[in-house]
């Protein structure tokens, strides 16, 4: 019987998928660990700089001369959305999540009758966004080659942006990356980083210190922002690659675990129609001797 | 043995240092400066220099560029884009960072022709570069 065979080479073929996906899954666990490692080791630079910019805006923000990074260009009519997702799939629904969150935004800013431009970083979101909002697609950054990833590749990003806003390009940017809480939760974030924006929570601290500033606040202020918004990137594009890994591992662990149970049904079903041939043969033989 | 502060360098993609140091030498902007306990709280940006930190094992150099200092009564935190012990300071890397500061200087030139402030402050991060270089025995291609 031919069914037989089939269901050989049906196992046997599942059997390597599950050693592939078991691999990879491995590979992510591994790639995870140094991925949280990076973003621990950027913790307290993005959390300092985040507290003295916080100060810094709060003292100066209100006056007219703030810079337009700070306090905006006065209009909110066209909208830059930096997407950034991963440049590999099977990775679960990591990429789709970014990518929904960021289409959510784009749709409520074309409802409100504003202009949406986006910037892709990572080939699996531009490939998502290509389908629906391929004439608001501005520009992409290729991070296939990076292998791991370094304040000097956020620095790329950010220039690109800086110089958007500076030839007047747009004038509100906001930033889509995924969260990175543990390994199988990850939440799509969608952060302003033009005009800045800083949590109140860091403002008490700042308050309580007074500190002179050298040169002016304006100046520090003027050469702090863009370094801000390369460090909200950096820490974007981090959370991204721990977040990316840990979507992949508990991916690759239910595909292991799906392969897992596909064989066993499948030996089942080998199992019994082996019996049944067995079964049949038998029952040719016996009758075929009673009618002798 | 003079009284201690907290001082921390970090830079975006690691914490290089955070120990107990008696003080620390700043390459602020707008020159250098020493800070000691009981400094009062400074906020200062960084110009390319070095960084010179004396704790209880001896003093300590660091090359660094671009970011800034914190200084507040009971320690000192520096924030420098890039920051390398000056030990491990080489020629490439030199060579490297004079290369990105000649570009930002001829872009600079390019994108403000009429407007001296930014081509000015991008030539005197040049020039902090080489002097930053000569200092340590490098030597920097013009």
């Amino acid at each position: 019987m031919a069914n037989l065979k089939d269901l050989k080479n049906r196992i046997s073929s599942v059997k390597s998928t599950r050693k592939i996906t078991k691999a990879m899954q491995m590979v992510a666990a591994a790639k995870l660990r140094r991925a949280q490692e990076a973003a621990e080791m950027s913790r307290p630079y993005a959390e300092r700089f985040n507290a003295v910019m916080a100060g810094l805006a709060a003292s100066v923000g209100g006056s007219d001369s703030a810079p337009k990074l700070l306090s905006g260009t006065g209009s909110d009519k066209v909208n830059l959305l930096v997407v950034m997702t991963s440049e590999r799939g099977l990775c679960g629904g990591f990429n789709t999540n970014i990518v929904k969150k960021a289409k959510t935004h784009a749709q409520e800013l074309l409802a409100a009758g504003k202009e949406v431009k986006i910037l892709t970083v990572g080939k699996k979101g531009r490939d998502q966004l290509k389908r629906d909002y391929a004439d608001h697609l501005v520009g992409h950054v290729d991070l296939t080659e990076v292998k791991r990833l370094s304040y000097a590749d956020a620095q790329g990003i950010a220039k690109d942006v800086l110089g958007r806003f500076d030839a007047g390009e747009f004038d509100v940017a906001t930033l889509f990356y995924a969260e990175f809480v543990n390994v199988v939760s990850q939440v799509p974030q969608a952060q302003q980083i033009i005009p800045a924006k800083f949590e109140d929570a860091a403002e008490d601290e700042g308050a309580t210190t007074l500190f002179d500033y050298e040169p002016s606040e304006e100046a520090i202020l003027a050469d702090l922002l863009p370094r801000g918004v390369a460090t909200a990137i950096f820490s974007g594009l981090l959370e991204n690659a721990a977040s990316e890994q840990g979507a992949r591992m508990s991916a690759m662990d239910n595909a292991t675990r799906n392969a897992g149970d596909m064989i066993d049904n499948l030996t089942i079903e080998y199992n019994r129609s082996r019996q049944a041939v067995i079964t049949n043969e038998l029952i040719e033989i016996i009758s075929g001797a009673e009618a002798l | 043995m003079a009284d201690t502060m907290q001082f921390d360098l970090v830079s975006p993609e690691r914490r290089l240092a955070s120990l107990k140091v008696t003080s620390v030498q700043i390459p602020g902007a707008d020159g250098d400066m020493t800070a000691m306990e009981g400094h009062s709280p400074t906020i200062t940006t960084l110009r390319p220099g070095i960084l010179s930190v004396d704790g209880p094992d001896g003093t300590n150099d660091y090359v660094v560029t671009g970011g800034f200092a914190e200084i507040r009564a009971d320690g000192v935190s520096v924030l420098a884009e890039r920051a390398v012990p000056k030990g491990d300071m080489t020629q490439e890397h030199l060579d490297e960072m004079m290369e990105e500061a000649k570009t930002m200087y001829s872009n600079a030139k390019e994108a403000f022709e009429n407007e001296p402030g930014p081509v000015d402050d991008a030539a005197k991060l040049l020039s902090d570069m080489v002097a930053m270089g000569e200092h340590m025995g490098l030597t920097a291609k013009q």
